[in-house]
């Protein structure tokens, strides 16, 4: 990164600041309707007795609101900031980035009216209705028309290595989208998918694995790539080991979805694929965790005092044991065990909550200074929303571990006479209470720390503290 | 700018935005292609003959199954595992699904697997499961669904599910299409007959009829063609 730019370019901070109120603003909503289905797993009254709030369809809103209106939101804001100060260009076309926004803030706000009232494709991670789905292809090309155009009048030679995950987001997040939700529409609000059966569950995890790679991971890797040399400020680690794990992470992360489909009809070349190939990805991945990592090298001693440092080192932590454990958990043996238990539910929020949560909190607090000149409120308060994030995380996924693997054997369990210790589904199931409780409480206190985070960036941005990196934020 | 023409390797690659958006893009391709396209065409599931698609009924129970997302709790598919064989029954076979759309093959079983629920239990037992899941299973964490027992199927709705699904590639003839509210009435007053037997009284069309037709339903045909299958070696 070269920041030596004579002149202050005319960067759009409008369309950043828009992003990132709605990056905090969707996460509120997304982690309270997650705490809320925690609560009906732990005491089922919770579903409220009528048909808009069982976990049947809130489920499906929690993870559409954390993936697309939280995650989404936050790289988006990532993007726009970093990209401009990278290419040293405005972006190409103001309307196309406010047609991003709004779009896209409509589209969460149909999903969010949509999903409770049961119009749903059925498909993980791909519910919306294929008029939303239209909607989403409509903007995601308009968001691509202008990322592209803005690389194409860029003031810099070189594309640094955020741009390139960015790039390979924008690119293979629109191939998914499109061939997964091919559908034939019964009614406005319904369809039927063009693949059926086998295929149609290998096309929808190919989808679903690769929204976590090229959603939740690759656009996240660019996000720390950009701010967390800038937070440290030290230069990456490794240059070359950035070259080697871009590449290697887009060219595996594609072949590991059938790992979500093993000792199904699948055939056993593909469930084989897809097992190697999630082994394989563990290589890239800690690539990147050590690249993020080692940025700190000779300067650990400001993890003591800056708490955005804080975020950024446990967010890559998490992202490194996410991405130990997931291709553990794709290993057949291990994968039998897991399948279908808590496990499964407890590794995934290990990368979202751990990974993608404190990158995004980091990124938050590292920005409102500089997006809006005032210091930050109060930094006590973020250390604090650190320590209850990172031991929410903790109750959380150590709960789902145990969990899952109570659950897990109870379900294989067998006596000596060869007959199943627990034959009655129902004797698993409030073996689990005390660990739903305990991922309930940990849910509980990582939403009250966003809660926190919250209102302290409220009273940064309408405060009064002038900030001294206002002026650095122009560069 | 400066002069470029000297790099070699990656940092050449770096300043030429095109070309690298073309090669992320085949990277990023390959491993879907080399997986998904060999599944559409040379080693796709075998045929039963003994799966054949939904009735009408089992349709308009499979959109409500898919309306309540029945399938964040509930798997269908049996693994060949012998704990999961004892307690569902045969693990499942690929041809079984032959007419999902979309897949219900779950990820998450906060209640039992469903694939083999079909005939397990009388028709009277969903009834009064989905209006109360704790008088038929006691301790259970699942929600009651007794909107399902006051709500109505309109049979134009099936009509074009099961319009689309023939567009989508299942096999329905012109005369399914047309009967689809005669053959709604047909399979929903035999389900009504047999809750009366039971003291329950419902109509045709309640949305419950549907789901409970959709759930009897749920791996039968697999049950008779592996049945078949292991008869004829």
């Amino acid at each position: 990164m070269t920041e030596t730019a004579p002149v202050t370019p005319n960067y759009d901070e409008a369309v950043v600041k828009k992003f990132y109120v709605a990056t905090v603003l969707w996460a509120l909503v997304g982690m309270l309707v997650g705490v809320t289905i925690a609560l009906q797993l732990a005491w089922w009254p919770a579903n409220m007795d009528n048909p808009y709030t069982t976990f049947g369809r809130l489920r499906p809103l929690h993870t559409n609101a954390m993936v697309f209106a939280f995650a989404g939101n936050a790289v988006f804001t990532a993007i726009y900031y970093s990209m401009q100060r990278l290419l040293k260009v405005r972006m190409w076309s103001d309307f196309l980035s406010n047609f991003h926004f709004w779009g896209w803030q409509l589209i969460i706000v149909a999903a969010a009216v949509s999903l409770p009232l049961g119009f749903t494709q059925g498909k993980e991670y791909a519910e919306l209705i294929w008029p939303i789905d239209i909607a989403i292809a409509v903007v995601w090309v308009g968001f691509a028309v202008n990322f592209f155009a803005t690389i194409a009048i860029r003031k810099v030679a070189h594309l640094y290595v955020a741009i390139w995950f960015y790039m390979s987001m924008v690119i293979t997040i629109t191939f998914l989208h499109v061939v997964n939700n091919l559908a034939i529409p019964a009614t406005f609000t319904r369809s039927y998918p063009v693949f059926a059966g086998m295929t149609d569950g290998l096309v929808q995890w190919w989808y679903g694995h690769n929204a976590v790679g090229f959603l939740l991971t690759t656009p996240f890797l660019g996000l720390m790539y950009y701010f967390f040399p800038r937070a440290a400020e030290r230069p990456i680690y490794s240059y070359r080991l950035s070259i080697i794990h871009f590449w290697g992470l887009v060219f595996l992360y594609i072949w590991a979805g059938p790992h979500h489909l093993l000792y199904s009809g699948l055939p056993d070349w593909i469930q084989t694929t897809g097992m190697v190939f999630s082994i394989m990805l563990l290589a890239p991945s800690w690539g990147g965790m050590l690249n993020g990592l080692l940025t700190l090298r000779g300067a650990w001693d400001k993890l003591r005092t800056d708490p955005v440092l804080k975020f950024y080192v446990v967010g890559v932590s998490f992202y490194g044991m996410s991405t130990f454990e997931g291709p553990m958990m794709s290993i057949r043996a291990v994968n039998g065990l897991s399948h279908f238990t808590n496990w499964v539910v407890g590794h995934v929020h290990s990368g979202t909550l751990g990974w993608n949560g404190m990158m995004a909190f980091g990124m938050l607090y590292w920005l409102a200074p500089r997006l809006w000149g005032r210091k930050l409120h109060n930094e006590g308060w973020a250390t604090t929303h650190f320590w209850m994030a990172t031991m929410g995380i903790v109750l959380y996924i150590v709960s789902m571990w145990a969990g899952g693997l109570t659950e897990g054997l109870m379900w294989r369990a067998v006596d000596d006479g060869g007959l199943l210790s627990y034959p009655n589904f129902l004797d698993v199931v409030h073996q689990l209470d005390p660990f739903y409780w305990t991922r309930f409480a940990g849910g509980l206190l990582y939403l009250s720390g966003a809660v926190l985070m919250t209102v302290n960036l409220s009273l940064t941005i309408t405060g009064s503290k002038r900030s001294a990196s206002a002026a650095v934020s122009a560069k | 700018m400066a002069d470029h023409t000297q790099e070699k390797g990656h940092r050449w690659l770096e300043g030429k935005a095109a070309l690298f958006a073309i090669l992320a893009t085949v990277v990023a391709g390959i491993g879907g292609a080399v997986e998904i396209i060999p599944l559409m065409t040379i080693s796709g599931p075998e045929a039963m003959e003994e799966v054949t698609p939904y009735t009408p009924l089992e349709v308009a129970g499979r959109d409500i199954y898919l309306r309540e997302g029945c399938y964040v709790c509930h798997s269908q598919m049996v693994r060949p595992f012998r704990s999961e064989t004892l307690r569902y029954g045969p693990w499942s076979r690929a041809g079984e699904y032959a007419y999902d759309r979309p897949f219900q093959l779950g990820s998450r079983r906060i209640g039992p697997d469903l694939h083999r629920v079909g005939g397990k239990y009388p028709d009277a037992w969903h009834y009064e499961h989905m209006q109360d899941p704790r008088a038929t299973s006691p301790g259970s964490v699942m929600p009651p669904y007794h909107w399902l027992h006051k709500r109505k199927v309109d049979p134009a709705d099936i009509q074009a599910s099961v319009r689309a699904l023939r567009t989508a590639g299942t096999p329905y003839a012109d005369a399914d299409i047309a009967g689809v509210p005669e053959a709604l009435a047909e399979q929903g007053v035999g389900i009504v007959s047999r809750l009366k037997d039971a003291g329950i009284d419902a109509k045709p069309d309640d949305e419950i009829i549907a789901l409970i037709a959709y759930l009897q339903r749920l791996g039968v045909d697999g049950r008779a063609a592996i049945k078949n299958a292991e008869a004829r070696q």
